[in-house]
């Protein structure tokens, strides 16, 4: 069992199921509220809610109307002002994010119900990315790009980052990629907003400090019309990261370390709110990475509180105006868990759970056949760039083919563009390369959930693969007899260099 | 494992019919064409068809929810929505007719081998089984609502599971293709796929899973504040009952 790497142990408020978020809090326990490093205030900003310093809820004289950052932003959008867990409301939507897979039907059911001539409520609210099943041969795969173009041509959607020429993905201009990496990097994230998108993977978004949510056709049906959706306001779990991050560990080791901690169904229909030094620490990608696998906990939606950092990456990419919100100090937290993050090691998830955790090094006798560095979880530029930082320390060459799927054009761009630091100047392309890796390959979701058969790096045979993506039940990278092991970046890089499942730390010391 | 179910909100109905929000809850769009085509559950094939009407439930709304007979396929924990339906069946589009029927005919293909019994036979278009058991966070993973509409697509009525995830879930109500339904204790280890059963909805608002293989009966959770919506016939019909979008109008 890797508990005894937590150094306190977690700490936990159970609360009974009926009074879900009502001043379940304790007397006895010991908070210390998370305080926001706002360095300076963008003139962006309407209005900023201050960070609540340490009072004890007696002292505020407003015990019973606290409310965490999740209940504020869904009140505030439900233009009431308070919500509490458990309420029915019905939310104004800031944007709906849809791509390739659920983006025909979503629309095809706006027209179904709302009627064939019906226009949406918003055509700049709205942001189509193809990603999923882009770079084959299937046709219905095709003729789902051309149906959305269609869409997005009548309704006079804004943003549609087209692709036409499958052949040759640097041939489209639009073309982004992965969805939820694009919508970062395209300015479409921002803290207090409500994000909604067709895929589960939307909560990623949650690191800007937004309300960031997955859901169905169906309801994004409703929302094309609408502009609103009918949601179940969520109580708030509590996860503290503090401490220095070790030079070996990232963002996807904490996420799987929770998740190990908490079960696939620890956080069901419930809010992931992170915070800490150690989050404070992290980059924007490393935080949409933790956000990113919320919902392999059952997570609602997971919640990063802006600060310094989120405003600088934010304002560099929207001129949209936006509104924090943070965590009252007296706000209710149905749980809490605390981690000593300088006491944890790189772990995986094994076959077939994503909560199946385990420390690296005690699988470094399971052999595999493949890597594959990629996807919203694992394909950003840093990713990338940890992979390349390991393979260039290690200065060898992988034992199992190695595939590599930036996520965006941007990302592709990166790796072929940036220097990585310490290597006296060269790019991760050239690093790969020299690691004997597969060439990068076109960004777009690949082989993350297998796809159609002729999808880049897909499983198509029983074989042990070590992957940075985000699930690994039975059959997720194509066959069903698959084993993958969910990991970091730099554990999935070691891993190529031994054909074995290697803890980072055996070329990073 | 944590449930979304609790007994009926009255919130629900109170935020939803007064305009406590502004502008008008009433939205100006253009015509629309048919309503919401809510799947009625009626049992399929072999089995036999017995129709309930309860009058009323605790929250004080009446709803017509239907009892149904069939054979139950029985499921274990997390069944994600790849073992549902593989991903690779992404590219049919379950709001056009003829992909769905395509998609009710890959229900379940994911399984791995432990499980023997195929929930639709290779070369057909429908399962035999009415009412899927499953146990905790069903349908987790994606959210796509191709797992929900393969099931129902099927002639899947019913899943009865310890807990759900909350998307899976979510779709389940939003479209009306699968009744979701919850059980207090685990059902998936006490039924064998195959087993006959029939899903019971009683006044008070809860329903009943009786065995009828095996001899026993099973109380099954209220709905809670999925239950106006489900009763409705999913999210559309329920927003248009609530003043929330006009009512549907033909032509």
């Amino acid at each position: 069992m890797a508990s005894s790497v937590i150094s306190s142990s977690p700490f936990v408020c159970k609360s009974s199921k009926k009074d879900l978020g009502f001043s379940s809090f304790t007397k006895s326990s010991q908070i210390s509220i998370h305080r926001c490093q706002k360095k300076s205030i963008s003139r962006k900003i309407v209005s900023v809610m201050a960070p609540q310093k340490d009072r004890s809820p007696g002292t505020t004289g407003s015990v019973k109307t606290g409310m965490t950052m999740t209940e504020k932003i869904l009140a505030r959008a439900a233009e009431k002002s308070l919500v509490v867990p458990g309420d029915n409301i019905w939310v104004n939507v800031d944007v709906l994010m849809t791509h390739d897979v659920c983006g025909p039907g979503a629309f095809g059911i706006f027209k179904r119900e709302f009627g064939e001539k019906a226009k949406v409520w918003d055509p700049e609210k709205i942001v189509v990315i193809p990603d999923h099943y882009i770079f084959t041969a299937d046709k219905r795969a095709n003729r789902n790009v051309d149906i959305m173009r269609e869409h997005c041509k009548e309704q006079n959607i804004k943003y549609f980052y087209d692709i036409t020429d499958l052949g040759n993905f640097k041939a489209n201009p639009d073309y982004k990629g992965v969805c939820h990496v694009a919508l970062a990097q395209e300015g479409h994230c921002r803290p207090g907003e409500v994000l909604l998108g067709t895929d589960s993977h939307t909560c990623t978004a949650g690191a800007f400090g937004q309300f960031a949510t997955g859901i169905g056709n169906t309801d994004a049906g409703f929302v094309l019309g609408t502009g609103k959706i009918l949601l179940k306001v969520p109580p708030t779990m509590r996860f503290i990261l503090d401490g220095e991050m070790p030079s070996y560990l990232q963002a996807k080791d904490l996420i799987l370390q929770i998740i190990g901690e908490i079960s696939v169904a620890g956080a069901t229909y419930k809010t992931m709110e992170f915070s800490g030094t150690c989050i404070e620490s992290l980059s924007m990608e490393e935080r949409m990475t933790l956000c990113n696998m919320v919902v392999e906990a059952g997570g609602k939606n997971g919640v990063i509180p802006p600060d310094a950092t989120t405003l600088n990456y934010v304002e560099n990419r929207t001129s949209v105006p936006f509104e924090p919100v943070y965590s009252d100090g007296n706000a209710s937290f149905v749980a809490e868990y605390r981690f000593d993050v300088s006491k944890l090691e790189p772990v995986v998830a094994k076959p077939h759970s994503p909560d199946n955790r385990a420390l690296a090094r005690e699988c470094k006798d399971v052999k595999i056949d493949r890597v594959y560095i990629g996807s919203c979880t694992g394909g950003k530029t840093e990713d990338f760039m940890a992979a390349a930082k390991l393979f260039h320390a290690a200065g060898k060459k992988v034992k199992v083919p190695t595939f590599l799927v930036p996520a965006t054009q941007k990302v592709w761009m990166d790796v072929y563009a940036l220097p990585v630091p310490g290597s006296g100047g060269k790019t991760c392309a050239q690093i790969f390369e020299e690691a004997g890796c597969d060439t990068p390959a076109s960004p777009s979701c690949g082989a993350c959930l297998g796809g159609p058969a002729d999808t880049y790096a897909r499983l198509n045979e029983p074989q042990v693969c070590v992957s940075t993506t985000n699930r690994n039940f039975p059959g997720r990278m194509g066959h069903k007899e698959g084993q993958i092991y969910l990991a970091s970046p730099y554990t999935a890089a070691a891993s190529a260099l031994t054909g074995r499942v290697t803890d980072p730390r055996e070329f990073l010391q | 494992m944590a449930t979304s179910l609790h007994s009926v909100n009255h919130a629900l109905f109170k935020s939803a019919s007064t305009s406590s929000l502004s502008p008008s809850p009433v939205f100006r769009l253009n015509s629309t064409t048919a309503g919401f085509n809510f799947k009625p559950l009626i049992s399929s094939s072999s089995a036999i068809i017995t129709r309930a009407a309860v009058s009323s439930s605790e929250s004080g709304e009446s709803h017509n929810r239907e009892t149904f007979h069939g054979l139950c396929f029985v499921l274990k924990d997390n069944i994600d929505t790849d073992q549902i339906i593989p991903a690779e069946y992404g590219t049919l589009i379950p709001s056009i007719p003829e992909d769905r029927e395509k998609l009710g005919s890959f229900a379940l293909n994911g399984l791995p081998k432990l499980y023997s019994e195929r929930f639709v036979v290779p070369g057909e278009m429908k399962s035999k089984y009415s009412v899927i058991i499953g146990g905790d966070n069903f349908g987790c993973g994606s959210s796509r609502e191709h797992a929900p509409v393969c099931l129902g697509a099927a002639g899947a009525k019913a899943v009865v599971a310890e807990s759900y995830a909350r998307i899976f879930f979510r779709n389940c109500v939003a479209t009306g293709e699968i009744f979701p339904l919850e059980s207090e204790v685990r059902i998936c280890d006490e039924c064998k796929t195959g087993d006959v059963v029939t899903v019971e909805h009683k006044e008070d608002g809860s329903s009943l899973l009786i065995n009828h293989t095996t001899r026993k009966e099973y109380k099954l959770k209220p709905l809670g504040d999925a239950g106006p919506v489900i009763d409705a016939g999913g999210i559309f019909a329920y927003a248009r009952k609530a003043g929330m979008i006009p009512a549907s109008s033909s032509g």
